[in-house]
């Protein structure tokens, strides 16, 4: 089996370019998606159907549509409409960063808004009923109690939605985004090498999951320290 | 002057009536305990007090201030005035019979959140504060640990600081040692009775008939959500002129 070291090397450069375009939509998605979720998760776990009704519609068409056909819709089936292509959100509508973004965006926020109620519905019901008989108001128990105790528990599942979210940026490499999987498409369709191109996209995710995973695992050691087995 | 005062507290769960009139008067150093058999309405009776079970009938005074009280949907009686409630609520502070600690918070920012964020103290203060009383239930040395680290006993007594820091009115203890081991009772029980010498006024829901003898200046036994008899525990247990009473203490071993 014969491995063409040398075309990878010649390209490293555009890989390490798409490496700063998969960590810039990364760090987008995730920061908007997570304030978008907060807000989403809360309203999930209203006993209001008003509340609770707009949200469940919500995460069940981001989480029930596949990722692919959202970006498609955000990016061609926008660009499908003339009052679209007229109007003052053109400039960003048109630009494939923002539409990708904005798509990825609101797929982890659907993702995490679930991750969060599950969490928030898991709180002990003792320690909500502790802080209403200290004489706390229902903005200070969330703020105080149910929120850093949900977002402490919802941490595992959510490394897993940002390791999942960087891969999912890959799609991005669809609407002509050279992130790291369009670098090795770039590399495939120059080289005609499609395994070498493809085997050191993979190698580039690997590393980026690595740290993300050492960063979440330090994350849990800080955060969740009061779950971890008592230390003689 | 009453510290507390509830009147005749009715509360019904759908068509089941849980309480059926139950009445409490505590003056400044009263500890009180109610004792009676599982669904004799006794914790429902002690969580209505602080309104985290709605009573569907009834009055209850905090230093002869009457919480406001609303009918809402189904006849139960919530708080007409929330920031009442709160002030109120802090004003009464209650130990849970599983502790309900904060698990995600260290046994000093458990007994220091209440002070700070609902009494407004400062951080400095609160912290003083919550050290003295982590000292005087006795584990000040855990002050650093978290509740899931701790022994049950050690927790109640956490739980005790907390409610102490608060340095409410009147505490409510709610089966406070039901679910701790026989060896770890003894220290619970214990810092409860400093409490009492202290002159704390205290309503105590238990099932230690040696703590309602012999800590206790007034006992209520209720069966089937009403006040079977009340009156001194020494005569009282001694000498029980209901009953059922006499059952219900037959059947207990001590």
């Amino acid at each position: 089996m014969i491995f063409d070291y040398t075309v990878i090397w010649d390209s490293l450069p555009l890989y390490f370019g798409g490496v700063l375009v998969t960590l810039k939509l990364l760090a987008i998605a995730l920061f908007f998606g997570l304030l978008l979720a907060i807000p989403l998760g809360l309203m999930r776990t209203s006993r209001s159907l008003w509340v609770n009704g707009p949200a469940w519609l919500y995460t069940y068409v981001i989480r029930g549509t596949p990722m692919l056909v959202q970006l498609f819709l955000v990016y061609y089936g926008l660009a499908q409409f003339e009052a679209v292509r007229d109007s003052v959100l053109w400039p960003y509508l048109s630009n494939a960063t923002f539409c990708a973004c904005l798509a990825f965006a609101i797929n982890t926020s659907a993702y995490s808004a679930e991750i969060l109620a599950g969490s928030l519905k898991a709180t002990p019901h003792g320690e909500i009923e502790a802080a209403k008989a200290m004489g706390m108001s229902r903005a200070k128990l969330y703020r105080r109690i149910l929120l850093p105790s949900a977002l402490r528990r919802a941490l595992p599942q959510y490394s897993n939605e940002v390791i999942m979210m960087l891969h999912t940026t890959s799609l991005a490499s669809i609407v002509t985004l050279i992130d790291i999987t369009g670098a090795a498409r770039t590399v495939s369709s120059q080289y005609y090498l499609p395994f070498e191109a493809f085997i050191t996209a993979g190698l580039f995710y690997l590393c980026l999951t690595f740290i993300l995973v050492r960063l979440f695992k330090l994350a849990e050691r800080r955060w969740l320290a009061y779950l971890a087995p008592r230390r003689s | 002057m009453y510290k507390l005062e509830v009147t005749d507290l009715h509360k019904r769960y759908g068509s089941h009536e849980v309480l059926k009139g139950v009445s409490l008067a505590a003056k400044a150093g009263d500890v009180i305990s109610i004792i009676g058999s599982s669904g004799s309405g006794k914790s429902t009776f002690l969580r209505c007090i602080n309104l985290l079970e709605q009573p569907h009938a009834g009055q209850i005074l905090l230093n002869g201030e009457a919480l406001k009280l609303l009918p809402g949907k189904d006849g139960a009686l919530r708080a007409a005035d929330d920031k009442q409630l709160q002030r109120l609520r802090s004003r009464l502070a209650m130990v849970f019979q599983h502790f309900n600690l904060w698990a995600h918070m260290s046994v000093l920012e458990n007994v220091m959140e209440a002070p700070v964020h609902v009494l407004g103290m400062s951080k400095a203060e609160a912290r003083d504060k919550a050290e003295h009383y982590l000292q005087k239930v006795g584990v000040a040395h855990r002050k650093a640990a978290y509740p899931a680290h701790m022994s049950g006993g050690e927790q109640q007594r956490v739980a005790i600081a907390r409610a102490l820091a608060m340095e409410p009115e009147v505490m409510l203890f709610d089966e406070p040692t039901s679910a701790l081991d026989p060896e770890l009772v003894g220290d619970v029980l214990k810092v409860m009775r400093d409490l009492a010498d202290e002159g704390r006024t205290m309503v105590v829901v238990t099932h230690e008939m040696g703590f309602a003898r012999e800590v206790s200046n007034g006992l209520l036994f209720l069966h089937q959500g009403l006040v079977e008899e009340q009156g001194d525990p020494r005569e009282v247990l001694a000498n029980p002129q209901s009953q059922r009473l006499q059952q219900f203490l037959s059947g207990s071993l001590k």
